[in-house]
């Protein structure tokens, strides 16, 4: 049976259906009643290999922790989840080797030098230090990054700079797939083009499957084969950005999202 | 085995390194306010003119030190993440715990030796006290056998900041306080409050003392402030196999506790950088 269902045969890199996630708070530290707050209520969705599925939503509507629950941060409440082939959470072991997450704030020991940053991270995953410097130092270049700056402390770089040295270390291991979460949250136009032409290049050299959040509507329309609407733990609709707007009956993705969530994104929020 | 453990194990050593060159001048600052410190304790000794007294608190400011830097190391090596935000990062990585506390441990256990060392070379400058005839490698047996059991408590406390970004970090810091207080690192266990007393048999540090006093030659009549008589090894060999025991004993405990502690983490959304 379980090999049978192995999703091999049918290509997905991510299946989710039905997922649940509930936080559960109290108003004060030990007081009070327990308040539930059901951060996804039952999302269905699958990614096929080599696909870039873009996740849209609104500030609070999920994003994050959905992308929390397949990087094996976060268990699950209800439903599936089965990435590559394996279940989450009982396989996530094995899992771990294959994925690489951004999140929006680029986590570092800010003290320490990209470079230094970097080699933890490889050798945490078991890579030869050289060969993993080596592959930083193109992946950086290719994404605009002087090698000079590869010593300074990450604390002297900018944050569109710290976000493509993030990027940098989620693809030194060459994951199958990748998880962004608002990748170009905060970057200049320029750096966020030079990140999403990077995504396309890796989408096409090495076909990563690549899930992705944003709040940038023309950033899921550029990059994204598909998308989906998430809005208060809901996935409210999903399809091509096409699909979308000829179902919306608009013009563009923006008006579409209004249309189908009944409402506003905004944009460039920081988390 | 080199990918799977030996790199990974290595990383967080090369981390702790790398941390701890960058944080140099607050090592200096600790180092220097440590030998300060033990000084003015084993002054007191000094001053009563009893060298027994003396070379009681001079172990002991010694000791504790050691112990003290390895349990902190492990245990604030998670606050430190959870500060910087990249505990994620860490737990996400395929990584089993026991990698990453032998990881952790390995550059504590290098540095508190080291730090040790330059404490005591700084005492023995400033207090003129000799230790001729103490068993001082018999000591160093009794600190790495007694750094497991700590091993274990480090990993024990290190779930605090896992559990609570709030207020982990400071808990841990209450938790050292009472393995201070019950070890008896400067008196006899027998003048705390009797209800207390049990508890000393629990803390690592309390057979680690006594050995070490006795491979010092502190208590034995023999010795004379010129010329301790310090026992072989073979004289603390319960001490050590209580020690060896507790290690055994404390590593698996912590390892569990710590991946209750994640699991429980992972289910309430606390690994997140703010709560
Ligand atoms: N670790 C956590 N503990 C408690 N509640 C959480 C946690 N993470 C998320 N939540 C709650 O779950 C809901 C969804 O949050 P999530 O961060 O997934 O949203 P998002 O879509 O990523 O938003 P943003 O656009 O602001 O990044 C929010 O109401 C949030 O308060
Ligand atoms: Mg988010």
């Amino acid at each position: 049976m379980q090999v049978l269902e192995k999703p091999v045969a049918t290509k997905l890199a991510i299946e989710v259906r039905g997922l649940r996630k509930v936080f559960r708070k109290r108003e004060s530290l030990l007081r009070g009643p327990l308040k539930e707050e059901w951060a996804l209520k039952g999302v269905s969705f699958v990614v096929h290999e080599g696909e870039t599925y873009g996740l849209l939503g609104p500030n609070g509507s999920g994003k994050s922790t959905l992308i929390r629950i397949l990087s094996t941060l976060l268990t699950h409440d209800g439903g599936e989840v089965r990435m590559l082939g394996y279940r989450l959470p009982q396989e996530e072991r094995p899992l771990r080797r294959l994925i690489g997450r951004v999140s929006v704030d680029a986590a570092f020991y800010k003290k320490l030098s990209a470079r230094e940053n970097l080699l933890y991270a490889a050798q945490l995953y078991g890579l030869e230090a050289r060969a993993a410097e080596r592959r930083a130092m193109a992946i950086l270049e290719r994404l605009g990054i002087e090698s000079r700056r590869f010593n300074d402390p990450l604390e002297e770089m900018s944050r569109g700079m710290q976000q493509k040295i993030a990027i940098t270390r989620a693809l030194l291991i060459n994951p199958p797939l990748l998880l962004l979460d608002e990748p170009t949250t905060g970057l200049d136009p320029k750096s966020r083009r030079d990140v999403q032409a990077f995504l396309e290049d890796l989408r096409r050299e090495q076909g990563t499957t690549i899930l992705l959040t944003t709040h940038d509507m023309a950033e899921a329309e550029r990059l994204s084969h598909r998308v989906g609407f998430l809005a208060h733990g809901n996935l409210v609709a999903e399809g091509t950005a096409e699909e979308l707007k000829a179902q919306a009956g608009t013009q563009d993705l923006e008006e579409a999202f209004i249309a189908l969530t009944g409402e506003e994104i905004e944009e460039e929020q920081d988390a | 085995m080199l990918e799977r453990y030996v790199r990974p194990m290595w990383a967080f050593v090369f981390r702790d390194w790398h941390l701890t060159r960058r944080y140099i001048s607050w090592v200096f600052v600790f180092v220097f306010y440590a030998i300060v410190n033990s000084a003015t304790i084993a002054l007191i000794g000094k001053s009563q003119d009893d060298f027994r007294l003396t070379l009681t608190l001079l172990l002991g400011v010694l000791l504790w030190s050691f112990l003290s830097a390895m349990y902190n190391e492990i245990a604030n090596s998670i606050s430190y993440e959870r500060w910087e935000g990249t505990l994620e990062y860490t737990f996400m990585a395929p990584v089993s715990r026991l990698i990453h506390l032998s990881g952790v441990s390995l550059f504590a256990v290098l540095f508190s030796v080291v730090r040790t060392a330059v404490i005591l070379v700084g005492l023995v400058l400033f207090i003129q006290v000799s230790v001729s005839g103490a068993n001082l490698l018999g000591v160093l047996v009794v600190l790495l056998v007694g750094s497991l059991a700590f091993m274990g408590l480090g990993l024990m406390a290190a779930i605090l900041p896992v559990m609570s970004p709030e207020n982990g970090a400071q808990a841990t810091n209450i938790f050292q306080g009472v393995l201070l207080l019950v070890s008896g690192i400067y008196y006899p266990v027998s003048v705390l409050p009797a209800w207390i007393q049990p508890l000393a048999y629990l803390s690592p540090a309390t057979y680690a003392l006594e050995a070490s006093r006795k491979l010092m030659g502190i208590n034995n009549p023999d010795s004379t402030p010129e010329r301790l008589v310090g026992a072989p090894l073979s004289a603390v060999l319960p001490e050590l196999g209580i020690l060896f025991v507790m290690g055994l004993l404390f590593i698996p405990m912590g390892l569990w506790v710590f991946s209750r502690a994640e699991g429980w983490a992972k289910r309430t959304g606390k690994l997140k950088r703010t709560g």
